[in-house]
């Protein structure tokens, strides 16, 4: 297949595999059958992009006009590739989990499950690879419905309060981005994406602050900046697979991701400080980091408290792009795959500990690591990731979030990650040390390898991240290649 | 036999109302069969006619060999052409998922019923494709007549709502009278083409600001236009389900497309024209607003709708208002999408009252579990009420949007965003309880209501894929059909 038929065919091969899905759920194992082999097919299609994009090629296909003068259009550059990169990646050993950890809980609507995560990863790489606003926001908006029938999939009163709680924060958002990009549209008519901005100059200052400030609302809510956040916490309701890949990697790091497509390839960095929303929306972001920290503190539900954890960190991502130097961008970027890498794995433990115990609140976990030691083992690694320990992926990041917050000027923001590393040790290793130390000594048992295999590598990840960022995907070298794209627009090879 | 395309889009159901309602005395049956044929041929004949309009330019016909000024003139344009076959379409759809309801009544009476459903195709198509202003009220009463008998089907309180709308239809029927006849005073003529030739140099004169006022009250009561839309949801809520879906789906939008046709094509927005179109544009920002609000308070699922289609009529003449040919393409695309979704809801939530008897909110706890498809298309067609892609009503809010922005009119798509996110609410209230509701045990020895026939399911899951085509394909719609219906430029 060639290259550029690659992009439409990794967003559809999921959808297909949706429907497939949908009509085979008589037989769970060829039901299951599907969604691996969708999950196959797209790793392999988005992993064959890598040496080509890596070395600077354009790999694009507009296949359908949407509107006059504007595409369906896909491109693969080195942000969107590693977005991919990571939520297919992850998709494929998350799909491992949820057959492990939805037959044995005996959950009901497993068809219904498994379809809708399929159509919200072609969403998500409809999001990576959407090259202008307009296919960037039908992917987001198809993300967001689809994201509901999961959260509401207990059907319970609470999951139901959740998913209208999701739906009336996202709806908002999305109309506020679509407002966004119609103004967008109409100043800068047939834009796409690119590195560096395309805005500067359309328009007077008090306009771009309005136009900055819905794209920003658009995005937050799924970046979970606060006050947007609200629906996070809540959505825990929803199957642990789902809040580890949907609330941790797919649905909030697209809000992440849009941020960082707004602020590199919308606005550019130059109009930002024109305008001075850099340093808002880094304040934003830093007060997220801090508030989801400490109120992570007080939150005795594991899950909860991985998803204030989350809130905080999705803004490292937000302030990364805020701060706008090369070094700050290649970190946020990179927070994608190392959060993801780190959070998915605390997720999976959460999911495996409840599937085996049923124990949700962290106060019931004493002696749970001497009976799941892999587990916990790999929580414990990924808290101190998290937390931003050398050789471990979380450091690459903050460590070139904090070099750039110096390159950009602004060398105060490094106390706000410097803050939040401590907060993270506070309210993650409380955690590490009930389950190992408190409680009755018991002998090992783990949750059966389709549980304890999925979490094992994603913390095998997190530790290779951190040693050999490059390891494999090229991944910490497509963050600072489109970094400096966007900083310097003018040196950039070709996109 | 292209020559004759206008005046056969409009003849084929006339005549067959009458040979209809002949044929009914003897075989009520046969009788529905040669309808469904009639209309099958008239849709053919408008679409062939839209072809050819697109190709070639307008077709023009002269009714009995006589030229205009003098005799009265068929015109299809682009423009007749899609909205003529829009309603054909849609007549036939609606009379094919009218069959279930059909048996339920005497076979005389299902010949009547055919007779008066071509009878209102026929004045809607008429509407559309006459080129004379006179022929049009002529043709505006056929279909308002046809509409109230066939609206007085639904028994009971439907005969009290069908009188309401008969005397505010009646009413506004003579404004629009009295506004040709203004015109008619000013310029001499009827013709539509010769008005416009004539009007201007005329623009100063107080009946044709009169006559233009009329016209803009009169049409807009005919199209339920906020705050003259008392008459449309008790009508839409208690007439049987075929005709409201057929009526929600063009009937309005024949008026919208009327005053379309007058507003920008006959007065060439010359004089108060040009004056009406920032009142219309603060009404229908209005109307887009009540119509959502007024629909987040009822319990009834047909009521909802009815009130959601104030709100989106408010969408339509927002296009109009700002008037740009961005607008006006989004306002012709949006008369097609909503008409395509708005029926395809009405469709489904008959189905909904046909097998559980329920139309009630509360009557549709956990329905989606027994009728798994009709709720998949009522989904699909609330989705594109909202506005959310990849459906087709994406993309014509977003022509709005763009539009209203393009003009600097920006409280108009701030509008549109709030009127799509109380659409979502009250679109969400029913999807929530059909989908996660509790269904009621049914009562002993009773089986749980099933699917729909597949009589009524084909028309509406058709619909629904029309809603998901109309939105990917939406370009090819925009670029071969409609950038061919737009307006001249705007003459002053």
């Amino acid at each position: 297949m060639p290259l550029p038929d690659r992009l439409p065919a990794a967003i559809l091969v999921s959808l297909a595999a949706a429907l497939l899905i949908a009509l085979s759920g008589r037989r769970p194992n060829v039901r299951e059958s599907w969604t691996f082999a969708a999950a196959a097919i797209k790793l392999l299609l988005v992993v064959s992009l890598v040496p080509a994009v890596a070395r600077g090629e354009v790999v694009e296909s507009s296949p359908l006009a949407l509107l006059p003068g504007i595409d369906l259009h896909f491109r693969a550059d080195p942000f969107g590739l590693l977005f991919a990169l990571v939520a297919s990646t992850l998709w494929l050993v998350t799909s491992v989990f949820s057959v492990g950890y939805m037959r044995a809980g005996g959950y009901a609507r497993q068809t219904s499950y498994f379809a809708w995560f399929a159509v919200c990863l072609s969403a998500t790489m409809g999001i990576a690879f959407a090259a202008n606003l307009v296919t960037f926001f039908i992917f987001y908006e198809i993300l967001t419905i689809a994201t509901y029938p999961l959260v509401i999939h207990f059907r319970t009163d609470e999951a139901k309060r959740a998913g209208r709680q999701y739906l009336a924060y996202t709806l908002v958002a999305g109309q506020a981005l679509l407002l966004a990009i119609a103004a967008v549209h109409v100043l800068a008519p047939g834009a796409e994406f690119q590195p560096g901005g395309f805005l500067a100059g359309r328009a007077g200052t008090p306009v771009l602050a309005v136009l900055f400030a819905l794209f920003i609302i658009g995005v937050g809510v799924k970046a979970g900046i606060m006050p947007l956040h609200g629906w996070l916490p809540a959505a825990m309701v929803a199957p642990t697979p789902v809040s580890a890949l949907l609330h941790a990697v797919a649905v909030v790091k697209a809000g992440a991701f849009g941020c960082v497509r707004i602020v590199g390839f919308v606005f550019g960095v130059d109009v930002l400080r024109a305008i001075g929303a850099d340093v808002a929306l880094a304040i934003a972001a830093s007060i997220t980091i801090v508030l989801a920290s400490i109120r992570a503190l007080g939150e005795g539900h594991l899950k909860r408290r991985l998803a204030y954890s989350t809130i905080g960190q999705l803004s490292y991502i937000v302030l990364g792009a805020a701060l706008g130097s090369a070094a700050a961008l290649a970190g946020a970027m990179f927070h994608i795959a190392a959060h993801g890498a780190m959070k998915i794995t605390m997720f999976f433990c959460a999911g495996a500990i409840y599937a085996k115990t049923h124990l949700e609140q962290i106060e019931d976990l004493g002696g749970i690591g001497r009976r799941m030691p892999v587990t916990m083992g790999a929580f414990a690694v990924c808290a101190l990731g998290l937390a931003g320990t050398p050789l471990l992926a979380g450091f690459i990041s903050k460590w070139n979030i904090g070099l750039g917050a110096y390159q950009a000027g602004h060398p105060a923001f490094i106390a706000v990650l410097l803050a939040s590393g401590l907060l993270n040790f506070a309210y993650f290793m409380p955690i590490v040390r009930t389950a190992f130390l408190d409680g009755e000594g018991t002998k090992p048992d783990e949750a059966g390898i389709a549980l304890a295999l999925p979490l094992a590598l994603t913390s095998a990840a997190a530790i290779l991240l951190g040693i050999f960022p490059d390891a494999g995907l090229n991944l910490y070298h497509l963050a600072w290649e489109a970094a400096r794209q966007v900083v310097s627009p003018d040196t950039r090879g070709v996109l | 036999m292209t020559a004759h395309l206008p005046i056969l889009i409009v003849v084929l159901p006339l005549a067959g109302a009458a040979a209809v309602a002949l044929l009914g005395l003897r075989a009520g049956r046969a009788a529905r069969g040669l309808a469904l044929a009639i209309l099958a041929a008239s849709a053919a004949c408008a679409a062939a006619a839209l072809a050819a309009a697109v190709r070639t330019g307008p077709l023009r016909y002269f009714l009995g060999g006589w030229a205009p000024p003098w005799g009265i003139e068929y015109v299809v344009d682009p423009l007749a052409g899609g909205m003529a076959t829009l309603v054909a379409v849609f007549a036939l759809a609606a009379a094919v998922y009218a069959g279930p309801f059909v048996e339920r009544l005497r076979p005389r009476d299902a010949g009547a019923f055919h007779a008066v459903y071509l009878l209102l195709t026929a004045g809607l198509l008429g509407i559309v494709v006459t080129g004379d202003l006179f022929n049009l009220y002529v043709f505006l009463e056929i279909s308002s007549l046809a509409a109230y008998g066939l609206l007085a089907l639904g028994g009971g309180r439907s005969v009290l709502a069908s009188f309401r709308y008969l005397l505010l239809g009646t009413a506004a029927g003579t404004l629009y009278l009295l506004g040709v006849g203004c015109l008619y005073a000013v310029t001499g003529t009827l013709n539509m083409a010769d008005v416009g030739a004539r009007l201007p140099g005329q623009f100063d004169s107080p009946a044709v600001t009169m006559a233009i006022v009329l016209i803009v009250v009169g049409l807009a009561v005919k199209m339920a236009l906020f705050p003259l839309h008392g008459w449309l949801p008790d009508v839409y809520t208690y007439a049987p389900a075929p005709v409201t879906a057929f009526v929600a789906g063009v009937m309005t939008k024949v008026s919208a497309y009327a005053l379309l046709r007058v507003l920008f094509f006959v007065l060439g927005l010359g004089g108060a024209a040009s004056d009406v179109l920032p009142v219309l544009g603060w009404v229908a920002s209005a109307a887009a607003l009540a119509g959502s609000v007024m629909a987040l308070a009822q319990t009834d699922v047909r009521r909802i709708l009815a009130y959601s289609s104030v709100g989106q009529m408010g969408y339509i003449v927002l296009g109009f208002a700002i008037g740009t040919p961005l607008a006006l393409t989004g306002a012709l695309l949006h008369v097609l999408n909503h008409a395509v979704m708005k029926a395809c809801l009405f469709l489904s939530a008959g189905t909904v009252l046909y097998r559980t008897g329920e139309s009630q909110l509360h009557g549709y706890e956990g329905v989606a579990r027994h009728m798994p498809l009709t709720l998949g298309a009522f989904a699909i067609a609330a989705a594109s009420l909202v506005g959310l892609p990849p459906t087709g009503g994406f993309f014509s809010k977003w022509y709005l949007l763009t539009a209203a922005f393009d003009a600097g009119r920006w409280p108009f798509a701030v509008v549109l965003a709030v009127s799509s996110l109380l659409s979502a609410v009250y679109m969400f209230r029913v999807i929530e309880r059909a989908y996660l509701g509790e269904a009621p045990e049914p009562a002993p020895g009773t089986a749980p209501p099933g699917e729909a026939p597949a009589g009524m399911l084909a028309p509406t899951l058709a619909l629904a894929a029309v809603v998901l085509l109309l939105g990917i394909f939406n370009e090819q719609v925009v670029s071969h059909v409609i950038a061919f219906a737009l307006p001249p430029a705007r003459g002053h």
